[in-house]
């Protein structure tokens, strides 16, 4: 096996009191597409927000390219690589649809595939609504916002979470297929997703998760309904 | 009736020192939500360190605020890096704390080394140059460049904060804080850079104020209402806002001075009073907030 992208090993996160994660490890290699499914509450945008540098964690629970980036800080995160495409969106209101794609080129420091231009080729809608306000937008195209903002910094590894939500089903396979295009480059993915079917489709690897514990992992076609099923919901 | 018209016209020319006094202010309030209570006390900073350059160096006022402008940048980036950062957070009371100790230290540090005499910035005959206006009404030269420089400064921060990168990154910040530092946006360096932008149209707010007026170490706290009433009249977040809630205030003020000379600082407070009560959110509150 080569060496992974992405290394989590024995990740615990709290808020406050409460604790989110428990030891959680999983592995994600280089150009893989890499679902985490889970119940409301199961630890999987906690999982994100640690990878991406916005809580707390042990260094080395967290090693992306061999280096420990576990707890931050979250400014560095794109520098190193990682984009998140947050829950909800989360675009800028206060600037233009194509302001707040530049911004997602803010911190880059290194070239890539991704640019003004190829984000608009993904995503042509978005150009012509270039010049409006984020807020505008309907929620399709927020959310091809947000994922073109996270690529202008050229990730190797994109964290998606809960793209697909609230979301019309033909809405939800444009979106997926612009995902293919986006492995096709190269980047690694990492797919936070609700709708079992959805993730198990667009995935190399399924994660589990299960009141802040990993309960299943495996390849998509060697899971079965049961396992799922057991892991999802406990029982 | 021409009287009333020059009582307009001064009172026009007035709210462009007001809205100096105020850009800071807004500008601070706009990218971190920071209520900065020593921000009239900054502006006597910035004002004695333009009459120690101008006396040591033997300069014109306008030359010496020219070289006292990176000086104040310094001194607004490093306040915010090394002290006011880490008063930020959920908490709106610890940097209303700090800066209002702040505010006395500067009185205090100011009484120390320049004692409470009264000063001013000599510019020679400019000064009392006037140019008139024909109908008998004259307009003061210092008042006219007051307003505008402060027509200057409210053009340039909107090109600073609506065609630069920096401009955006301001805006996304104040958007979003966790999502800004996701865009590769070290939050506590944009602030800084903030309060540095801050300083230096405090500086020019200083000069205007020093050239029309006596200032003492005192006077900062006065200046603070004028500016806080100038950024609520105008609306939280819009710099055009700003400058029309100065001239809002220099109106109110030299209106009720037309009236009876007493009335002058009543007269804006109450012009303050009506507005919150007619419009809260002010004249022109961002769309967005």
């Amino acid at each position: 096996m080569p060496e992974p992208l992405l290394e989590v090993h024995g990740l615990d996160a709290f808020y406050g009191d409460f604790q989110a994660l428990f030891g959680v490890s999983m592995r994600v290699a280089t150009g893989a597409i890499v679902a985490v499914i889970g119940a409301n509450g199961a630890g999987k945008s906690t999982l994100l927000k640690s990878i991406a540098g916005l809580m707390d964690a042990q260094a080395e629970a967290i090693r992306f390219d061999g280096v420990a980036i576990g707890g931050g800080p979250a400014y560095r995160t794109v520098a190193r690589g990682i984009a998140l495409v947050p829950e909800g969106r989360r675009l800028f209101p206060s600037l233009t649809v194509e302001e707040n794609l530049l911004i997602g080129g803010h911190g880059r420091k290194v070239a890539g595939p991704w640019s003004l231009e190829r984000v608009y080729g993904l995503f042509p809608v978005l150009k012509q609504r270039r010049a409006s306000a984020a807020t505008t937008l309907s929620g399709g195209q927020q959310q091809m916002a947000a994922i073109g903002r996270a690529l202008m910094s050229n990730p190797r590894l994109l964290l998606c979470d809960e793209i697909s939500l609230g979301l019309a089903p033909i809405v939800i396979a444009d979106i997926y297929a612009s995902l293919a295009h986006i492995k096709a480059e190269g980047t690694s993915v990492i797919l936070v997703e609700q709708d079992i079917v959805q993730a198990m489709k667009a995935s190399d690897r399924v994660y589990c998760f299960q009141e802040g514990r990993l309960s299943l992992s495996g390849r998509p076609q060697d899971l079965t309904r049961d396992a799922i099923h057991r892991a999802y919901f406990g029982g | 009736m021409t009287g009333w018209l020059d009582a307009v016209i001064q009172g026009i020319l007035l709210g462009g020192l007001y809205a100096l006094f105020a850009a800071g202010l807004s500008l601070i309030f706009g990218v971190m939500r920071l209520v900065n209570l020593a921000h009239g006390d900054l502006i006597v900073l910035a004002a004695f360190v333009i009459l120690t350059l101008a006396t040591w160096l033997g300069l014109d006022p306008f030359v010496a605020a020219l070289l006292a402008i990176p000086i104040m940048f310094v001194v607004g980036f490093a306040l915010q890096h090394v002290l006011l950062n880490r008063t930020l957070g959920r908490d709106l009371l610890p940097p209303l704390l700090v800066t209002f100790g702040l505010s006395i230290i500067i009185q205090n540090g100011l009484l120390q080394l320049f004692s409470a005499d009264s000063e001013r910035l000599r510019a020679g005959s400019i000064e009392t140059a006037s140019i008139a206006l024909g109908g008998g009404i004259a307009a003061g030269v210092v008042p006219l460049l007051t307003l505008l420089s402060a027509i200057a400064v409210i053009v340039i921060l909107n090109l600073v904060f609506y065609r630069t990168p920096l401009g955006r990154a301001f805006r996304a910040t104040s958007d979003d804080l966790e999502i800004a530092q996701l865009m590769g946006i070290e939050v506590g360096r944009i602030y800084a850079v903030a309060m540095g932008l801050a300083l230096v149209v405090v500086t020019v707010a200083a000069l205007y104020l020093g050239m029309r007026a006596n200032f003492d170490p005192t006077i900062g706290p006065a200046r603070l209402l004028y500016a806080f009433e100038a950024v609520i009249i105008g609306g939280l977040g819009s710099f055009w806002g700003t400058l029309a809630g100065g001239i809002v205030l220099g109106l109110a003020q030299t209106i009720g001075a037309r009236i009876d000379p007493e009335w002058q600082i009543l007269a804006g407070h109450l012009a303050f009073l009506v507005v919150l009560v007619l419009r809260p959110r002010g004249l022109f509150p961002r769309a967005v907030d």
